[in-house]
């Protein structure tokens, strides 16, 4: 009877437009009140997350506890069931993990992009590029400090295609795996004077604070989707599947949708939500407005 | 320089304004490490005893193995508790990972071996004769035992005032275990690491004062109860 209700409440939230919800309506108090979730450091660092979950909390009764870790680990943990939902960016990762039943099912929730991040004065000359891949060859060539995050996340991921695509072997002096966080990685690269690839939300984050600034930007290939996947039931019966189907249908429902959009740092939107649309298209309309 | 002052400063308004979140972090870690420490020290002290009185095979052995225990890395311990717990390892059943008692776990992992150490020298510092005129005056062996702790007491105190500095400021294992969640398993130690990684330095420092703050009330109170601290 309460998970009837409970889907019913899900149901009416995710019909109603973009309203906020009325604050005298006590939530329903779930069964099993206590969700992890585990993410990338990129929603949790720049400060969304801490925007958007008080409000689902409030709605629903459910408690989020967010665990922050590379993509790579996110994963790993939800493999494990060790959690109960994932938020990651690492498409090819992400169907990978939906394919061998790990999970239920991708959702797209938002995305970004990524921004090549090198030192005012471009020695390698990465701003007369076009393309990311064409960026990170000209970095080798001119052996040029590259701090990579080297820790198996959703960016490094991205960051080991580009070098892939550029057909270059990242290694010697200039290359440094760092194995930190984006934010790390951001100081790290502002005190050695060198390029590094981030996201664009930890990047906005941290314009103030770093002496670096964008050299590429606007490419297809540096598009960022976040995805949110349910761990699955079948292989962990007792796992929060309601809670986390919960958090999902409120992520991608229209109230959902429009507070990551609202969410901004220095008066700039960090995550253009995304749900149900077709991915290809938003590649598109991004190298446009880039 | 001027950082570190403004970090300071910043650090006493954190203390005096009553952030919640703050008192929270504190309030964690306290109430972790503390646990921790009730836990931890029963066993040890019986363990520092038996490796100093008894007479068994292999007692030097396992001397050796806890001295080589105080070298294991925070996040090894960390990694090997969380494997352990992990739904996939052999204790996943209880679902304890991500919660403050694996993080409890974690610092007891941690505090016995220092604390079986530390005792277990202190311990060879008190004359054999304390335990043999104890027993010859008719005492039983608790009552012996609890005479020898009293001849150590203040050996007991130096490791467990050490034990405690060590696991309160220990980042590796909490981070693993705890998983740094917001409100339930950040700790000061984690939370810093998190304001550091966030490139909030000041945040970061004022957390690390807050803690030598707090730390130091408490070395003053145990050592107004210890006494003057001097040789007689």
């Amino acid at each position: 009877m309460l998970k009837a209700l409970f889907a019913g409440t899900v149901l009416v939230f995710s019909l109603t437009t973009a309203q906020a919800a009325d604050p005298s309506a006590e939530p329903l108090k779930p069964a099993n009140p206590v969700l992890k979730l585990a993410t990338t450091t990129s929603t949790d660092n720049s400060g969304l997350l801490k925007e958007i979950l008080p409000v689902f909390e409030k709605e629903t009764g459910y408690q989020v506890q967010v665990i922050a870790v590379g993509t790579g680990k996110a994963l790993k943990m939800g493999e494990d069931g060790d959690v109960d939902v994932v938020l990651v960016h690492a498409r090819a990762a992400e169907d990978k993990f939906v394919e061998e039943g790990h999970g239920d099912q991708r959702y797209g929730v938002m995305y970004n992009d990524f921004v090549l991040l090198g030192p005012e004065d471009d020695k390698a000359g990465v701003k007369e590029t076009e393309t990311a891949v064409d960026g990170v060859k000209k970095i080798a060539e001119a052996q040029a400090v590259f701090v990579s995050r080297g820790d198996d996340s959703g960016t490094d991921k991205m960051e080991k295609s580009l070098w892939k695509d550029a057909e270059v072997t990242p290694e010697g002096e200039w290359y440094r795996e760092a194995g930190q966080g984006m934010g790390k990685v951001i100081q790290m690269a502002g005190e050695l004077g060198a390029y590094t690839l981030s996201d664009r939300g930890t990047w906005l984050a941290y314009t103030d604070k770093s002496p670096l600034t964008i050299v590429l930007e606007g490419d297809e290939k540096l598009f960022n989707p976040y995805g949110i996947i349910a761990v699955s039931q079948k292989k962990y019966p007792d796992i929060n599947h309601d809670g986390a189907q919960a958090l999902i249908d409120w992520m991608i429902s229209p109230e959902g949708q429009k507070i990551i959009g609202d969410f901004k740092i220095n008066g700039k939107q960090l995550f253009i939500p995304d749900a149900g649309e077709d991915e290809q298209d938003q590649a598109e309309d991004m190298k446009e407005a880039a | 320089m001027s950082r570190l002052l403004e970090a300071s400063g910043h650090a006493l308004e954190l203390l005096f304004s009553g952030d919640f979140e703050l008192w929270l972090i504190v309030g964690i870690s306290f109430k972790t490490s503390l646990l921790a420490m009730v836990f931890a020290t029963p066993p040890a002290i019986l363990a520092a005893f038996a490796l100093a009185y008894g007479n068994f095979a292999g007692r030097r052995f396992l001397i050796t193995v806890f001295s080589t225990l105080l070298s294991a890395p925070a996040v090894v311990v960390g990694l090997t508790l969380y494997l352990l717990l992990s739904r996939q390892g052999p204790l996943g059943d209880l679902r304890l990972l991500f919660t403050q008692t694996a993080m409890v776990l974690g610092q007891i992992a941690l505090a016995v071996p220092i604390l079986v150490v530390m005792m277990h020298a202190s311990l060879q510092g008190v004359d054999r004769r304390v335990w043999e005129t104890a027993r010859m005056l008719g005492a039983g062996h608790l009552r012996a035992f609890l005479t020898v702790l009293l001849e150590l007491r203040f050996g007991l105190m130096a490791a467990l005032l050490a034990t405690f500095g060590r696991i309160i400021a220990e980042v590796g294992a909490s981070m693993m275990l705890g998983g740094n969640i917001l409100h339930y398993t950040r700790n000061i130690p984690t939370a810093i690491a998190l304001e550091t990684s966030k490139g909030e330095f000041a945040q970061g420092i004022a957390l690390g004062i807050v803690l030598l703050t707090l730390s130091f009330t408490l070395n003053l109170l145990l050592h107004y109860v210890q006494g003057k601290g001097q040789v007689g």
